[in-house]
């Protein structure tokens, strides 16, 4: 069966235990679920911070997640993919991102999910900027990202 | 073609997106970002570094020796610190 890649970009929550569920709905195939969540922390760099907002490309963003969920497929025998990836202002403790693999084995599941969040990090073109008592101002990129991104490019 | 700016270098330029006409011996992305720096002093600070700025042609990733004819949007933006 071919794995279909759910992708949505939205500045409403998800429910993580309801993505679940829908990625292996109806089918007996799958034996391995993975989810990552990327969560607002309430500090960076040791200063609190007040809240986040992301800034995307809209158009790019959509064709980006894909070009990657498609390579993921290709590279991994997957069931199904769901990346989904929130904008505009969220607050500590708020999902940020969300990506769920799903396969028969755990270790496509496992592998998947992180070439993924490593390529969304480096790649995907959204944009971090924090607010905190010092005002507000744009995340730097860390070029450990880069680096993790870096190390899935076949050689 | 149209030109996108995103997060620091559309606050930088102080507008998302505008249509440009750059001379014909512009041909590569690095090239347009002398051109569009060169022009007034907001543009001149958003490209500051321009070893720094990223940029797309058509909603795919582009390295700055990329030619730029036949393109229909082009945009320019920093690194990014998604996911």
């Amino acid at each position: 069966m071919t794995a279909i890649a759910t992708i949505r970009i939205q500045d409403a929550d998800f429910d993580i235990a309801q993505e679940i569920a829908a990625i292996g709905k109806g089918r007996t195939d799958i034996g391995a679920v993975v989810s990552f969540s990327g969560i607002c922390r309430g500090s960076e760099n040791g200063e609190p911070i007040a809240a986040l907002t992301l800034e995307h490309y809209p158009g790019m963003a959509e064709a980006e997640i894909r070009r990657h969920a498609e390579e993921a497929m290709s590279r991994w025998p997957l069931s199904g993919l769901t990346v989904i990836h929130r904008v505009g202002r969220i607050t500590p403790g708020e999902n940020i991102v969300l990506v769920v693999t799903a396969s028969q084995h755990r270790q496509a599941a496992f592998q998947a999910a992180e070439f993924l969040m490593d390529y969304l990090k480096s790649s995907a073109p959204f944009w971090k900027r924090e607010e905190s008592a010092r005002g507000s101002s744009w995340i730097e990129a860390r070029d450990h990202d880069d680096a993790a991104a870096a190390r899935w490019t076949k050689s | 073609m149209k030109v996108k700016y995103f997060a620091w270098v559309r606050e930088r330029i102080g507008r998302a997106e505008e249509t440009i006409e750059p001379p014909a011996d512009i041909r590569t992305v690095g090239e347009l970002i002398d051109w569009l720096a060169g022009r007034d002093e907001a543009s001149a600070y958003a490209f500051e570094k321009p070893k720094v700025i990223r940029a797309a042609i058509d909603h795919a990733h582009v390295k700055q020796d990329a030619v730029i004819s036949g393109a229909r949007e082009i945009a320019f933006f920093p690194p990014m610190t998604g996911g």
